[in-house]
């Protein structure tokens, strides 16, 4: 990519303008400053068109209608919210929706795929090709479709709430969604919580013990189970020493709909069924073609080590797999991110469709309504982008 | 599954089917499982399309009451009475030839195109890309000129505007996203800065937004005498979306290209348009075309989001046919409208993904070690 | 980079087309004039307001709103570009001159004709929002609907009209919102809802494309005052009375018994109003820069108010939708036209 470097100008008292042409220095400094200069009028126009357009028309802008009072309500909240809160609180209520879809979505995709990448390169010459089908189809329809078709297909195949499917704890589930018992939780809870973080802190403090022995000795001790004891016990008697501050609240039959307990939204259910389902397809075959990246050589030596085929795939070719998978699969979870705003062509409450869909026609102030929408998921892009640099690098193969 | 193919066991032919489906099928008890397990699912998928589509499926009648049987399945008439309407929305049926026309011209030049080994390649690029584009934009919108009706884009629908948007999405984004490739690698620091600010930012947010940006804050943007027809709006959209991503694939070619290459096209003295134009961009293009049909694939599927701000592409034109034709109501309209949306994507995605796994496995010949 | 730029004002330079403006040097009439063409924002497709026929013609009460205009101009119906537009885009749609006029079945409120640069020119459709159930919930009236889940289109003062309603009968419901209606439709259908609500006018005609017709109720209460009518951008007086007084002039037109067929029988006729109405006393075709015969060319190309509604959404139509509010004045009604002196 060098630029032809001249000879250097012979040394002359004053330089003439051919000589400032030839410069390539000199170029490209003019270059950029014209670039430069293009981009400020392009800014500029932009800018002065639309403050010209808004105030010729008597159209509101700022940023100050994040104070005043949404006025609508909405379906599905992470944080309390009433239609009496302010726009800025229903900006927040999308948010965590998005943000909500998009970390399980992302998770749960994960696991699909990394099951069909196997299963399509499975021994078993019918798993493998029921994956292949799997991956064909479903990387080739519009994610919106797809959507489409897992929103309207999970309503229809659900029963009316009159005759709720009735699922073990007080479950029911229905076209109005997944209902199950809320946990509501009494005073003293903050012991039992304490419990558990004990717990936990002595499961860490048994791992990286073994760890240590296991680096120094050799020796790998099972500690699944003292784990397992340790969490349950100490959390278990924090909780009947707070005199068990947990009830219930049961979902009950209402007129139309159960009422009481929590709901999992249907168009919750469609979009993560419909994202996972989706992006998964394209997860497994970033998989496959980690493992198919790992050298025949390394299955061997594995093999000839006396592992059995379970422990090839963990210990030898998953981990050197990862590199290859890693980049590819930063991209994926940035598309399932990017397709969770879909959510606005089936009803579920994500920021496009509360932000930049209610809140925009209420307000009519579509620039900074789009603007801010628009960072939010730069933002979030940035912030995946980030983290999954940070675990790539973790994970990267060092040689030497 | 091309590798086990290759390195797997004997094919079926060579040890007759019994040995095959031990080996493939029932090699231990776990393959066994897993062999009947999936046997299961495959059966009852395959009736369950087979019984949908086929065996319960109505295939004659005027309007929805044959649908409307207890039990029935796919509502084929639906499809049939509504075909043109798909294919080309409210397209003036006297005028519907040109559109056909259209079509004929895109495949006559892309198909020798496409195909290695035909001659005159050269002459064939620049009538698709000089000539076509003119003569379909002249076809498609009419003019009084040439004594073609004019067609406004708010009558096109169906197929038309989902080939529309993602053909001239891809083709304009195409010199865009060369230029924005070639500006992040560019030595010049505001130029490279000013290209990664563009594409990160558009790789960031959803096309959704894009499209929402489109058409509702880019009329004011412009001066006050100035308007854009909706679709063209939503092209524009559409080409500065996927021209970040194509500059990331074309990129990814640029990188391809050998260090040699550059310095012996700096070596000749030739300037940097010539270098880029005669020596690294031909060889960084042919490097990419795989990952340019893909990032085709990929448009063309997100085309359907325009419906979203009210165009009817394929996918807009069947929910509202599905939606506002009370003649046509009945339980299977809606499965049967989008089940045949679906088919029609399918088949130019699979086709288009088995041309860029083909052409791969050709330009991959002699790089493997 | 700079090449993006050029590319950007190519676009602008070819494919950018003079629009109407408020603010420009000239007025909408005269664009409009100079363009041979009315473009006229109406719905994506809503039976009986704005929709296309089997044949692929714009028809409706709106669309007829547009012929209006298009007829006192140009006396020529066919010299319209119908621009389709969502809830979302429609004011941008008329801010930024793609359209000169919107008649979109959209509600006259207050904040719309202040803050978002709109004028309305009057009211072509009385509508009141309300709730369609399916009759098998046995629902009689809208106070029932506790605890239900509740269908509705964003983008539209039907959401909040829905939370103010219940908010101030402390009554429960789950909103399920969704963008375009079809969708909603599609919900509703499925049974994801067990109420759907909107402008009464939009119930009746959705509750036709539901094919069952008979299975769903409109419940009686009407929860709001949905006043839908015409609207233009702000600053350009003129142009606000074109649209304004074709409105009345199709009023007016019914109150005084013209109708399309008669129109040209009347032109003889010694009642001073009519001849007013038809352009042959006053010069009020001038005062709104248009031919003496603009009404005439309304009436005659389009039709009296009453025979647009018959036509599309009342007893001529499908819908078979009550005058109701729509009535004439003397008929107990609410249309109500200023006379043209």
């Amino acid at each position: 990519m060098k630029r032809p470097s001249k000879p250097p100008a012979p040394a002359r008292f004053s330089r003439s303008l051919t000589d400032y042409i030839y410069d390539p220095k000199a170029r490209a400094l003019a270059l950029q400053a014209i670039v430069a200069l293009l981009l400020v009028w392009f800014v500029w126009a932009i800018v002065d068109n639309t403050i010209r357009n808004l105030e010729a028309q008597g159209i509101a802008s700022g940023f100050g209608f994040l104070d005043n009072t949404a006025g609508f309500d909405i379906s599905q909240s992470l944080i309390a919210y009433a239609n009496t809160m302010s726009y800025g609180r229903a900006f927040l209520v999308g948010l965590f929706n998005t943000l909500l879809v998009a970390v399980i979505g992302v998770v749960l995709a994960t696991i699909v795929g990394f099951v069909i990448g196997i299963a399509r390169l499975s021994g078993n010459w019918l798993i493998a090709a029921l994956a292949s089908v799997y991956i064909e189809t479903l990387r080739n329809i519009p994610p919106l479709l797809m959507l489409f078709a897992v929103y309207f297909g999970v309503l229809k195949a659900l029963p009316s709430p009159r005759n709720s499917l009735e699922l073990p704890f007080s479950s029911y589930l229905n076209t109005r969604g997944l209902y199950f018992p809320a946990p509501v939780w009494g005073e003293g809870t903050w012991l039992f919580v304490a419990g558990v973080l004990v717990g936990v802190a002595g499961a860490v403090f048994l791992y990286l013990n073994a760890r240590r022995k296991f680096i120094l000795t050799g020796k790998a001790d099972s500690i699944a189970l003292p784990q397992l004891i340790l969490v349950v016990g100490v959390a278990a008697i924090a909780f009947l020493a707070a005199g068990s501050p947990l009830s219930f609240d049961y979902p009950q039959a209402g007129r139309f709909n159960l009422k009481g307990g929590m709901t999992i939204l249907p168009e919750f259910i469609a979009l993560l069924a419909g994202l996972t389902l989706y992006t998964a397809a394209f997860i497994a075959e970033i998989v496959r073609s980690g493992i198919l990246s790992v050298a025949k050589g390394q299955h061997e030596a594995a093999a000839a080590l006396g592992l059995h085929r379970g422990q090839i795939m963990r210990l030898v070719v998953i981990p050197q797999a990862l590199r290859v998978i890693i980049p590819p699969l930063t991209n994926q979870y940035l598309n399932l991110t990017k397709n969770s705003s879909l959510a606005v062509a089936i009803g579920y409450p994500d920021l496009v469709s509360v932000f930049a869909g209610t809140v925009l026609n209420q307000t009519n102030q579509a620039v900074e309504v789009i603007l801010i929408t628009m960072s939010v998921y730069l933002v979030l892009s940035l912030l995946t982008s980030v983290f999954m640099n940070w675990f790539n690098a973790r994970v990267a193969l060092v040689e030497r | 599954m091309r590798v086990s193919a290759r390195t797997g066991p004997p094919r079926i032919e060579a040890i007759g089917p019994l040995r095959w489906m031990r080996e493939n099928l029932f090699s231990s008890a776990f393959n066994s499982a897993l062999t009947v397990i999936g046997g299961v699912i495959s059966v009852w998928l395959a009736w369950g399309v087979a019984d949908w589509a086929l065996l319960r499926a109505v295939f004659t009648g005027s309007d929805g009451s044959a649908c409307r049987v207890e039990g029935a399945g796919a509502c084929w008439p639906f499809v049939i009475h509504k075909f043109q309407m798909f294919m080309y929305g409210r397209y003036p049926d006297d005028q519907i030839w040109r559109v056909n026309f259209t079509y004929f011209l895109a495949l006559a030049g892309l198909v020798p195109l496409m195909l290695p080994n035909v001659p005159g390649k050269l002459w064939l690029s620049i009538y698709m890309i000089v000539v076509f584009p003119v003569i379909a934009f002249f076809l498609l919108t009419g003019s009084e000129w040439l004594g073609l009706e004019i067609v406004e884009t708010e009558k096109w629908g169906g197929l038309l505007v989902t080939l529309v948007v993602a053909c001239v999405g891809i083709a304009a984004s195409f010199p865009l996203g060369i230029l924005l490739a070639l500006a992040r690698r560019s030595e010049l620091p505001l130029i490279k800065w000013l290209a990664i600010g563009f594409i990160e930012f558009v790789r960031g947010v959803p096309l959704v937004t894009v499209l929402f940006f489109a058409s509702v804050m880019l009329p004011l943007f412009l001066p006050e005498n100035v308007t854009f027809d909706k679709l063209l709006r939503a092209l524009i959209g559409v080409a500065l979306f996927s021209a970040a991503y194509l500059a990331e694939v074309v990129r990814g070619g640029l990188q391809a290209v050998p260090r040699g290459q550059f310095e012996a096209a700096d070596a000749l003295g030739l300037n940097y348009p010539l270098k880029m134009g005669l020596i690294v961009l031909p060889q960084a293009l042919k490097l990419v075309i795989p990952g340019i049909v893909n990032s085709f694939i990929a448009l063309f599927k997100d085309t359907s989001l325009v419906l979203i701000i009210g165009l009817f592409d394929l996918l807009g034109i069947v929910q509202q046919a599905v939606a506002s034709d009370a003649k046509w109501f009945s339980p299977q309209t809606a499965v049967t409208g989008y089940v045949f949306a679906a088919f029609v994507f399918w088949l130019f995605c699979f086709s288009m993904s088995r041309y860029s796994a083909w052409l791969e496995s050709r330009l991959d010949t002699g790089h493997k070690h | 980079m700079r090449y993006w730029i050029a590319g950007c004002l190519a676009v602008l330079a070819a494919f950018g087309q003079p629009a109407g403006s408020a603010m420009a040097q000239s007025s909408t009439l005269d664009t409009v004039k100079a363009r041979g063409q009315l473009q006229c924002g109406v719905n994506t497709g809503l039976a009986g307001f704005s929709a296309p026929d089997d044949a692929g013609q714009w028809k409706g009460l709106d669309v007829d709103m547009c012929r209006a205009v298009a007829a006192a101009i140009f006396k020529d119906v066919s010299k319209i570009k119908y621009v389709p537009l969502t809830a979302k885009e429609r004011f941008t749609a008329l801010q930024s001159g793609e359209i000169d006029m919107l008649a979109r079945n959209t509600t006259w409120t207050m904040s719309r004709d202040t803050g978002a640069g709109l004028s309305f020119a009057g009211i072509n459709y009385f509508d009141g929002q309300g709730f369609m159930v399916k009759k098998a919930l046995d629902v009689v009236s809208a106070k029932e609907l506790s605890g239900a889940s509740i269908c509705v289109q964003t983008g539209t003062t039907t959401e909040l009209n829905l939370a103010d309603y219940f908010r101030t009968n402390k009554i429960e419901y789950d909103p399920v919102v969704f963008e375009k209606l079809p969708e909603v439709l599609a919900a509703y259908n499925a049974g994801r809802c067990d109420a759907f609500t909107t402008d009464v006018s939009q119930l009746y005609s959705i509750r036709l494309t539901l094919g069952n017709a008979a299975e769903h109720i409109v419940l009686p209460e009407i929860i709001s005052k949905e006043p839908l009518g015409p609207a233009v951008r702000q600053g350009d007086a003129q142009w606000a009375n074109i649209v304004r007084w074709s409105l009345n002039a199709m009023i007016n037109a019914e109150e005084l018994g013209v109708t399309q067929a008669n129109v040209d029988q009347l032109k003889e006729s010694k009642n001073p109003e009519v001849r007013r109405l038809l352009g042959f006393e006053g010069e009020f075709g001038k005062s709104i820069g248009l031919d003496l015969d603009w009404s005439y060319q309304i009436i005659k190309l389009v039709g009296n108010y009453g025979e647009s509604f018959d036509r599309n959404v009342g007893a001529g139509s499908p819908l078979g939708i009550a005058r109701g509010q729509n009535a004439l004045w003397r008929d107990g009604g609410l249309q109500y036209a200023p006379p043209i002196r």
